[in-house]
């Protein structure tokens, strides 16, 4: 696995551990790119916290300036480190233990046995 | 941090490998332990999907047939768009113990994102997102 994939992930959820700039991000995805002062507008934040949030964001590569005067540049929402941090998130959340088990439950349900702990234990 | 590629797990179940064969690779085994319903093309490159009470489902896309010993497919990430073309590949491996079987489940392919992916991806799906939007727009114009 390239380490800066890694590094990706681990800026994504640093990024995402603070609820303001969580809140930016839901912003930016559900009503499309803004500019500070609207998000302020929106938020209960100052614009010069938001700014430093963008800035912060920006810089994870999670949002992107659009070209544009100062203080009148948009933020864009940008997915594309989200998709790293969600490689490891579905890794995880994949639940092999609790299939096998139905498995286990299901053979011996068909096979008309009672049911038996397994041997092997789940975890190889 | 780890960052895992794989997962495996291995169980060792108190049926001959014919009857766990029956339960990964039919429609009935299936959607009795897996999924609420289930279909299956049982050969390689063959369809397979699950669909569970809640909506979800799942396509998959068989691809090791080796009775009564090994059966693989590959699945579509989950949080992934359904069109996306990363899959992890899951393989199901049988062994006779005894009077039973240990299975071995193994899925890989969680860390798979191309550091060349990065970029472009964003870029593919920006430009992706203006032109489809722009022929729905073309569309609606011209009804």
């Amino acid at each position: 696995m390239p380490p800066d994939i890694e590094s990706i992930a681990e800026q994504v959820f640093a990024a995402l551990a603070d609820p303001t700039r969580r809140a930016i991000l839901a912003a930016l995805a559900a009503e499309g790119p803004a500019t500070a002062t609207d998000l302020a507008g929106r938020l209960p934040i100052t614009r010069q916290a938001i700014a430093k949030h963008l800035a912060l964001l920006a810089e994870v590569g999670l949002v992107t300036a659009e070209p544009g005067e100062r203080r009148r540049v948009r933020y864009r929402l940008h997915s594309a480190p989200m998709q790293a941090a969600q490689q490891f998130l579905a890794a995880l959340a994949r639940d092999w233990d609790r299939q096998l088990q139905a498995l286990t439950a299901h053979l011996d349900r068909s096979a008309g046995t009672p049911v038996r702990d397994e041997a092997g234990g789940h975890h190889a | 941090m780890g960052f895992p590629d794989r997962i495996e797990r291995t169980v060792e179940v108190a049926h001959q490998p014919a009857a766990v064969w029956a339960a990964l690779t039919t429609a009935e085994g299936l959607s009795a332990w897996f999924g609420n319903e289930a279909t299956i093309d049982l050969r390689p490159g063959g369809s397979a999907r699950m669909s569970w009470e809640n909506g979800f489902t799942v396509d998959m896309r068989v691809e090791r047939v080796e009775e009564p010993t090994v059966f693989g497919f590959t699945w579509q990430v989950y949080g992934l768009p359904k069109d996306d073309p990363r899959r992890t590949y899951v393989e199901f491996t049988l062994e006779p113990v005894g009077s039973g079987t240990r299975l071995t489940v193994v899925e890989s392919g969680f860390a798979q994102l191309p550091p060349d992916v990065y970029a472009p991806a964003y870029d593919g799906n920006t430009k992706g997102w203006a032109s489809e939007l722009g022929e729905l727009v073309s569309y609606l114009d011209a009804a």
